[in-house]
This record gives structure tokens, C-alpha cells and sequence, in this order.
């Protein structure tokens, strides 16, 4: 697998803003790739400067082994899928997709079948003399990706490409996304701020905060291992305990108050401890409160201080000690369970695995 | 219905009047079979319009001004394109003032400007033909290009270009393909208002005219001869029409180029 697009210690400012700042990234071929980000984080930025519509400061973008530099936008390999999706008002769906066709030299039956054969990929067969005006916004967006992927670029741009559209066209959206970029085997780079959106469709993502990188991994160790407290937060919900640790030849040594003696692995760590303070930081579903009280060896026990329901599950604030700060516990709702009130004083089981710990 | 919008009704109705009761008699007076304006009318007749027909130097007079009028609407359209897309779409030092400065025959006397022409074309040295005259209606012309183009182009969506660049096309293909039939309706209401304000503009056409007169200068000269008055009046009726017909195109470019936007976005 080699790396299609390479990003070397690229630089951008406008003015006094550093939009990006010294990124460098490495994107396999024929991977969706993600990046996530708040707004103003420069996720677009380098989207752009990966297109050619923005030159950097400084740095280098590599695509297939050639550099971009001086390179405009019309002759690089990429296209790309606009926020607005930018379809050509004056111009029908057909003349939309067909538009870069122009300076290829194919014939008329050759178009016409490239024309079909995109339409079909991506759900609008018949609607090639539909006016760009009486396009749904679903519609724009398939028409702005017939018109990216007829060209067969080596790269596919997308800039939010799902933040216009409703919520449950979003989620349909996504999926065949991931279809289509599975079924073509282009290198698809998303813009998004959506954390669930990066982690459902992306094989990789960059995780990015104030202009540079924080972390570049599969949705899963993202999840289950964030390199730091930024990217845990941003990326679902998470408790973070502060504690104090002793260091250990394989690991932390942490003596807890609420969760008690635990031992945490050096490679579910990040930092480098200084002045012994460690965050602790555990997801709300890795902790379960436990019904039966048969056996209370290893558990804590809380006041239930907010509940709130989801559906699917139940959000708790449970209190553990007088001065901590509540901790949030989901649980998965399932028919039948039992109903806790706000008040009550439950017991609870933390998944001691799922522990990652913070260091300066 | 409340007692001040009864007065505002009124207001308005009696402005409205003000405005275009005079202009309503040009059109009146050209049917009247009497040769002296004034009421009551005497009878109705084409006959005033026939005359238009046989006059040679009125037909010179409006092939003159049809030259004016075309060259110098589609001149200050072509600079009023290149300005405009300049202002809106770059940022260079200077760009206020300059524009400041484009725009300023607006508000400045025809008067001063004619007569301040005038001299330089003297000291330059040059002869005062028609095209002194197209010169003097583009620089007049050009503050309503610019405000017309410039609507035009800052509806366009900067990321409809990217999006051609991104697809292949370069600058000038992204020109040809993408912007020019974006802001085409604008184009049209800018030669269409450029074409009528030349068409009856008379300070500058005085100043700046040779030998070869203008529409309106023409006229002008006629109001020697009361006898050719009613004649006049039915060249001032088809001008009036005329004048009307192409402000309402005009408009209808105008506001279609702003709806164009709301399909962009």
C-alpha cells in the first residue's frame, strides 16, 4: 500500500492567523480518509491546499510521488466536492456532470456512456435534463459527485459534504458514501466536524485542533486509545478522574479514591509523567452499575444525581465521594431493567481495561 | 383606513402626477391637427409623424446617435465588466478611491464635465467629430455599468469557479463557460440603460459635437422653427417610447440577474 497524497511540514497563514501549522500526513491509496476537527481547526485549509485552491507558506503536497507545487488546480489529479456543492445554476444535470469532459478528447457515444454509466453510480438515471434549480439538496450533492467522479481522479475531495442535508438523509448519505468510495476505489478525503460521521465511514482520521494533527488513527483506536484529553473529549464522552501515580517498570501505579488500587499499562498512556499527577480518563458505557449485591469486592458506590433518557440507553450522573466531580455512566436500555430514581445510592463496575491515563 | 396613509395615498398620487403629466402631453399634442400648442385640441391626426419621414437631416440625426448610443453603451459595458470584476473578486490598494472616482460622474454637473472635455479635446489638438462625443457618453454611462455589474458579479459564488477550475478548466475557459452567462442578464441591462441614457443626452453631445449632430441636439435646433414644433412632438413621443421600452427590458435583465442568485446558494 503506498502513500497517494503526502502532506510534508505544511504551513498556511492568512495574515496574523496560522491557519495550519506545520502538518504533515501520509494517505494510503484507495482509503477514506478523514478530517476531524472543530470549525477553525484548518481542516478546510488543507483541503484546499491539497486541491491547489490555497499555496502554502511553507511545506510540501506530494500526489502519487509528484510534487504540486506550482501546480494550479485544473491539473491536478483531485476533484472536489463543495460545502455548497457549487452546481452550475445554468446548466442541467447532464451538462453539470459532463462539464470536465470537454477537454478530453472522446466522442459523443463515448460521453453519453461515461454520462450513464456515473448517473447510474450514483442514483439519478433519467434526470440528465433536470435544470440545476429543481435539484433537491440530496440531488445537488449526487450531481456534484457524478461530476467529481466521472473525471477519475486519484483523489476526491470532500468538503462537508452531509452538513446541509437533514438528519436522517445525512445518515443515508453516509452509507452510500462508503459504498461508492468501496465500489470505485478512489482515495476519498473528507472534511468533517462531525465526529460520529468521521468514525462511521473512515478507514483512517486526523484528528486535528488549532491548525495541527493530534492524532491520525483507525476510528476504533481513536476511540478506545485518544492520544490526548482534546481529541477523548472530542470524540464522544468521557470522565476524566485526576488522580496521582507511582511509575512502574511496565506501567502506573494508581492509588484512587474512587476507583481504588489500579494498575494501568504503559501503552494505555500518554505523556510523560511529571510531578507524579495523572488524568484518568474512562468512557460512560465502560462503566456498569450493578444490580445484584452479592458481591461488593471491587465496586463503588454513588448517588444517582441526574438521569436522562436516550432510547437506546440512559445517561446517569452519579456522585462518588463528596467533592468529586459526578460521573457520567451510560447503560444500553433493554426491556424489563430496573428503574433507578435520582437519590438513590447504587454500586458500580468500571472496565479497569478501558482506562487511558493523561500526563502533562 | 387611517387618516395619515389617506394623506400619504394622497402624496404619492399627486408626485406621481407632478412627474409624468408633463411628458403625457408630448404624446397628446403629437395627434392634434393644430399647429400651435395648446388646448383645447382641434382634431386628430398622423399627419406630424409623416413628416418625420421626409426630414434627411433628422434621419442622419438618428443614425448619428444610434452610433453614439451603441458604441459607447457597449464601451463603457466592456469597462464597467473589467472593473467590476476586479472590485469584487480582488483586493488591491487604491481600489476605493478609484472607484470613488469612476463613480463620480454621477453627482458631477454634465455641464462642467462637457465644457471641462471640451478644453482638453482643444488642447490635445483633436477635431470634434461623433467619437468625441462616444467618448464624453462612456465616461458618462460608466458609473451605471459599474453599479450594475458589480450587483452581477458579487451574486456570482466564488466557489462556482473553483468548482471549474477543479474540474479542469483554466481561467479563461472558467471565464467563457461559467461567469460570462452568469452575469449575462446584467450585461444586457447595463447596454440597454447605457444605450438609453446616451440616446437622449443632450449637454455633452452639444459640447462635444461636431458637424455630425445628435438625436437630442437636433431637436434642440428645432425649437427655432415653431412651425416644425408639432413634428417635434412626435419625435419626442417615439423617443419617450422608446426610452420606456428598453428601461423596462433593462429592468427585467436587472432583476433576473439578481434572482440567479437565490438558485446559486
Amino acid at each position: 500500500m503506498n502513500n497517494l497524497v503526502q502532506v510534508q511540514n505544511v504551513s498556511k497563514s492568512f495574515g496574523e492567523v496560522n491557519a495550519v501549522k506545520g502538518v504533515s500526513l501520509e494517505i494510503d491509496q484507495g482509503k477514506f480518509f478523514s478530517l476531524l476537527g472543530p470549525s477553525g481547526c484548518g481542516k478546510t485549509t488543507l483541503l484546499r491546499l491539497i486541491a491547489g485552491f490555497e499555496i502554502p507558506n511553507s511545506g510540501k503536497i506530494l500526489i502519487d510521488n509528484k510534487s504540486m507545487d506550482g501546480v494550479e488546480p485544473n491539473l491536478r489529479p483531485t476533484n472536489m466536492v463543495f460545502q455548497n456543492y457549487a452546481i452550475f445554476p445554468h446548466l442541467n444535470v447532464e451538462q453539470n456532470v459532463s462539464y470536465g469532459l470537454r477537454k478530453k478528447n472522446l466522442s459523443k457515444a463515448e460521453k453519453d456512456e461515461m454520462i450513464s454509466q456515473v448517473l447510474e453510480l450514483v442514483g439519478l438515471t433519467g434526470l440528465n435534463q433536470r435544470s440545476a434549480n429543481a435539484l433537491s439538496g440530496g440531488q445537488k450533492q449526487r450531481v456534484a459527485l457524478a461530476r467529481a467522479l466521472i473525471l477519475k481522479p486519484k483523489v476526491l475531495l470532500l468538503d462537508e459534504p452531509l452538513s446541509a442535508l437533514d438528519k436522517k438523509l445525512r445518515e443515508q448519505m453516509q452509507l452510500e458514501l462508503r459504498h461508492l468510495q468501496r465500489a470505485v476505489g478512489i482515495t476519498f478525503i473528507l472534511v468533517t466536524h462531525d465526529q460520529e460521521e468521521a468514525l462511521t465511514m473512515s478507514d483512517k482520521v486526523a484528528v486535528m485542533f488549532d491548525g495541527e494533527v493530534e492524532q491520525v488513527d483507525s476510528p476504533r483506536k481513536l476511540y478506545e486509545r485518544p492520544a490526548s484529553q482534546r481529541v477523548a473529549s472530542f470524540i464522544g464522552d468521557m470522565n476524566f478522574i485526576n488522580e496521582k501515580a507511582l511509575e512502574t517498570k511496565d506501567g502506573l501505579k494508581v492509588k484512587s479514591k474512587i476507583l481504588g488500587d489500579i494498575f494501568i499499562p504503559k501503552n494505555q498512556v500518554s505523556g510523560k509523567l511529571s510531578n507524579n499527577k495523572i488524568i484518568i480518563g474512562i468512557r460512560p458505557e465502560m462503566i456498569s452499575i450493578i444490580t445484584k449485591n452479592s458481591d461488593s469486592k471491587g465496586l463503588i458506590s454513588g448517588k444517582i444525581t441526574d438521569i436522562s433518557y436516550f432510547g437506546v440507553t440512559t445517561y446517569y450522573k452519579i456522585e462518588c465521594g463528596s467533592n468529586a466531580k459526578a460521573l457520567s455512566v451510560s447503560a444500553q436500555n433493554s426491556f424489563g431493567q430496573m428503574d433507578y430514581k435520582i437519590g438513590e445510592t447504587v454500586k458500580l463496575k468500571m472496565d479497569v481495561n478501558s482506562l487511558v491515563g493523561f500526563l502533562d | 383606513m387611517t387618516r395619515s396613509s389617506k394623506y400619504l395615498k394622497f402624496f404619492a398620487f399627486t408626485y406621481l402626477i407632478f412627474l409624468y403629466a408633463p411628458a403625457l402631453l408630448l404624446p397628446i399634442f403629437s395627434f392634434n391637427s393644430s399647429q400651435i400648442i395648446a388646448f383645447p385640441l382641434t382634431g386628430f391626426t398622423f399627419h406630424w409623424f409623416e413628416t418625420l419621414l421626409h426630414q434627411s437631416t433628422l434621419h442622419e440625426a438618428l443614425r448619428n446617435s444610434l452610433i453614439v448610443a451603441v458604441s459607447s453603451s457597449v464601451l463603457a459595458t466592456i469597462l464597467g465588466i473589467l472593473a467590476s470584476r476586479s472590485a469584487t473578486r480582488y483586493d488591491f490598494t487604491g481600489k476605493q478611491i478609484s472607484l470613488t472616482f469612476i463613480l463620480a460622474p454621477l453627482v458631477l454637473p454634465e455641464i462642467i464635465v462637457g465644457v471641462a472635455l471640451l478644453i482638453v479635446l482643444m488642447q490635445l489638438g483633436l477635431s470634434l467629430n461623433l467619437w468625441s462625443v462616444v467618448l464624453g457618453h462612456t465616461l458618462l454611462i460608466m458609473p451605471f455599468s459599474i453599479l450594475i455589474m458589480n450587483s452581477a458579479f458579487n451574486n456570482l459564488d466564488i466557489s462556482l469557479e473553483e468548482a471549474s477550475m477543479d474540474l479542469g478548466e483554466n481561467q479563461f475557459g472558467t471565464f467563457y463557460r461559467i461567469i460570462l452567462p452568469l452575469v449575462f442578464p446584467g450585461i444586457m441591462a447595463s447596454l440597454l440603460i447605457g444605450f438609453t441614457l446616451s440616446l437622449d443626452e443632450f449637454i455633452i453631445a452639444f459640447f462635444l459635437t461636431g458637424t455630425d449632430t445628435t438625436l437630442p441636439v437636433y431637436i434642440w435646433a428645432q425649437f427655432r422653427f415653431p412651425k416644425k414644433l408639432p413634428t417635434t412632438m412626435a419625435l419626442g413621443t417615439l423617443l419617450l417610447v422608446t426610452s420606456f421600452i428598453l428601461l423596462s427590458l433593462s429592468e427585467y435583465f436587472r432583476r433576473r440577474a439578481v434572482n440567479s442568485r437565490s438558485s446559486v446558494l
